[in-house]
């Protein structure tokens, strides 16, 4: 019944360009991509020819050059005599963890607000959709202000602690809050604290082990070991033992009042504080939104079904629906987080140094060199939202529903 | 692909505009109006007042200015520019020239291809601090947190000062002198640091300016001047020799008062007439009217006269004259010879 013959060869014609639907496609999509080259082409000649005539030239040797600012919150060494490719270097450190900080930040205001929209009781459901609409209606440029402003206006400016009868003191004698930001003490290590550290990443996997262990012999025989204090003593015991041991070489160094500002421990600035709650509150009103969608989109069939096996609420949520809802949450939580990175750009505001006021900022400004810091600002920016998409992709891949 | 796009559109945003005639002359003469960049309000330098007009010494310069080249002090459109953006808007022919409290260095002159074309006013950096603060020294600073204006040289001062002292501090970069000036009061930077008469234009907004002090140590020298792009050579000794003929005017006594009554005839000193017009036609060498430097000078009155009435002693900002003073009263002001 099926006579296959080969279609008869049809000489090709130019008129099949535009009239035989198996060439129209590519014709157009050609003539696209030709119109985009030119267009590209010309802007560029146009820039090149611009910069000629105003006797400018794009060079990226002013990277090499002495920087000569100093910049107020450096995560590796930096002088202002380090490099303009060093400050930037120092500003995409700086951007990074703002961007962590406030990602991590995130997520749990945004996951615990999301389900707190959807509990029973009238007041928290209430509450949680006040914070949602207030926040995500604002723009973050003015949260970032406003939180700011708060800071350094409600807080104790560092000459508020001195004197004989103190303004303000500070909390447990260790903890210093103040407008210029927050002091807390910081561990000093002495030779021997490796040892100290190797122990307690050892008492971790030793929990993990032995719970996995507890498990499996509920399974084999049905025997139930106690879980919660053995953990709590295989944390705690072999590290401060060998703590002491070593001749305690992990000390902490407490912050105290010296001229200006607090001097020793660790502090956490005014900007930095300022940033990574507002992108933190902001975009977890965001989040939280996605939370509450994720979970109403896992059928109501599914917590009844774990009702009736006659799971507590609590684990309801955590076993069966978030696991169930993360598929519907990721996706779009990866527009959040890439959110969060590209709005950490607004630091310069309140003068967090991140890599749009470092590079982008001072070293624009005092060199001049305005196109080649933005190119690579626009190439930072986009490779670090192109590496959060994947890392997110590559996880979202891990949890999505295993089709059989 | 689709980042090669991105580029072409931001080449594209950063040129628009960018090819601005070479014969600026011309064109602000074609538009009837100078675009004047000026600082975004600083009291005293350029700030609008109650009504919404311009005024101050560097919007003096920009008001002589294009009196001498249209014959209307109040033709001027006022660009209101940051630390950061005000280079990019001279560059890109935004503006016809920038008037706003800017530090002749070698880079920008020569790197960035702008012409400074003279110093209207010689300043330099210094600190000022709450008097409660006890501190008589720039030297005492060590460990406080100073506040800085973003993308300006104070902030390489600031580092190159602190260095050679071998002290330390923490800089607070913010963008604009507002900013500055709400977070010193704030008390979130112990000092605030930028060119001294930016510390006393500052401090006389204050609520009580008494209780704040500008420390002694001047750590820098801050040539400010008007600057025009490279290139338009015409154009730059337009807005130098206007400069020059404000400061000359106050040299042989011609005020806003006068300038009427001398330049209606030739008088007895030769230099007034080359001046303001009555003997040979200066304006003409340099494309304008005779009359170019008669109505620069009526715009506002000399030097003297605009120092006197925006920034001088008798205002709120209360800066003497010190180094601003005429070469002849032990200054530095000294305008070459009209002829």
């Amino acid at each position: 019944m099926t006579t296959l013959s080969d279609p008869t060869q049809e000489s090709f014609r130019l008129s099949m360009l535009l009239n035989d639907t198996r060439y129209r496609s590519i014709t157009f999509q050609a003539i696209a991509l030709i119109l985009l080259v030119a267009a590209i082409w010309y802007l560029m000649s146009n820039l090149f020819a611009n910069l000629e005539e105003q006797g400018l030239n794009i060079s990226y040797s002013f990277l090499g050059s002495t920087a000569g600012y100093d910049i107020n919150q450096t995560l590796i060494p930096y002088s202002s005599q380090s490099t303009n490719l060093r400050a930037a270097f120092v500003g995409v450190l700086n951007t990074l963890l703002v961007a962590v900080l406030a990602c991590v930040m995130a997520t749990i205001f945004g996951v615990i607000a999301g389900v707190l929209r959807l509990s029973n009781n009238w007041l928290v459901r209430k509450l949680m959709a006040v914070y949602v609409e207030i926040f995500r209606n604002i723009p973050v440029l003015i949260w970032i202000l406003i939180i700011y402003f708060i800071m350094t206006a409600a807080m104790p400016a560092p000459s508020a602690f001195r004197g004989d009868e103190p303004a303000a003191s500070m909390i447990l004698g260790s903890f210093a809050f103040t407008n210029r930001g927050v002091y807390i003490p910081s561990p000093v290590l002495e030779p021997g604290w490796m040892i100290v550290v190797a122990t307690f990443v050892a008492s971790i996997i030793g929990i993990v082990a032995y719970r996995r262990y507890s498990t499996k012999l509920l399974y084999d025989t049905g025997r139930l070991l106690p879980r919660f204090w053995p953990s709590v003593a295989i944390f705690f015991i072999p590290t401060l033992l060998v703590f002491f041991l070593m001749g305690r070489p992990i000390s902490l160094d407490y912050p105290a009042l010296a001229g200006f500002n607090f001097r020793g421990g660790l502090q956490i600035g005014a900007p930095l504080i300022a940033l990574w709650f507002a992108l933190s509150i902001y975009t977890g009103a965001f989040i939280a939104e996605n939370v509450r969608a994720g979970i109403q989109a896992v059928s109501r069939g599914q917590s009844e079904a774990a009702a009736a096996l006659g799971l507590r609420p609590g684990r309801i949520m955590n076993l069966v629906v978030l696991p169930q809802a993360l598929r519907v949450i990721i996706p779009p939580l990866i527009s959040q987080y890439l959110n969060i990175t590209k709005n950490s750009s607004l630091a310069i505001l309140v003068g967090y140094a991140d890599i749009t006021a470092t590079l982008g900022g001072i070293t624009l400004n005092q060199t001049g060199r305005a196109i080649e810091c933005v190119l690579l600002l626009m190439l930072f920016y986009l490779t670090i939202s192109l590496i959060i998409s994947l890392i997110l992709n590559v996880y979202n891949s891990a949890v999505r529903l295993r089709e059989r | 692909m689709k980042q090669s796009v991105f580029f072409g559109a931001l080449t594209g945003a950063v040129l628009v505009g960018g090819i601005a005639g070479a014969a600026t002359l011309d064109d602000v003469k074609a538009r009837g109006k100078l675009n004047c960049g000026v600082t975004t309000g600083l009291v005293g330098f350029a700030a609008p007042d109650a009504n919404g007009n311009w005024e101050g010494f560097d919007v003096a310069v920009c008001r002589a200015v294009a009196a001498a080249v249209l014959g209307d002090p109040n033709a001027v459109e006022f660009v209101p520019t940051t630390g950061k953006t005000r280079f990019t808007a001279l560059a890109s022919g935004e503006i016809d020239m920038l008037a706003r409290n800017t530090t002749w260095t070698f880079s920008r002159d020569t790197d960035l291809k702008f012409d400074f074309v003279g110093i209207n006013y010689y300043d330099g950096q210094g600190f000022i601090v709450p008097k409660a603060l006890g501190v008589t020294s720039a030297k005492d600073l060590d460990g406080a947190t100073v506040c800085i204006q973003t993308g300006t040289t104070t902030e390489l001062n600031l580092a190159d000062y602190f260095r050679a002292n071998n002290i330390s501090y923490e800089p607070v970069p913010i963008e604009t002198n507002a900013e500055g000036q709400q977070q010193y009061l704030a008390g979130a930077c112990d000092a605030y640091t930028t060119d001294a008469s930016g510390l006393a234009a500052t401090r006389a907004t204050f609520e009580t300016p008494s209780d704040h002090v500008i420390l002694p140590e001047i750590i820098s020298k801050e040539p400010l001047g008007p600057l025009v792009r490279h290139g338009d050579n015409d154009w730059g000794d337009i807005v130098m020799w206007t400069l020059n003929a404000l400061i000359a005017a106050e040299e042989y006594g011609v005020t806003s008062a006068n300038v009427e009554e001398l330049s209606a005839a030739a008088g007895d000193n030769p230099e007034v007439n080359r001046l303001l017009g009555t003997e040979d036609n200066l304006g003409a060498m340099i494309g304008l009217d005779a009359t170019w430097a008669k109505d620069a000078i009526a715009a506002g009155g000399n030097y003297g006269e605009i120092f006197e009435k925006n920034i001088g002693e008798s205002t709120p900002i209360g800066l003497a004259r010190g180094l601003n003073a005429q070469w002849t009263e032990g200054g530095l002001l000294y305008a070459p010879p009209f002829r």
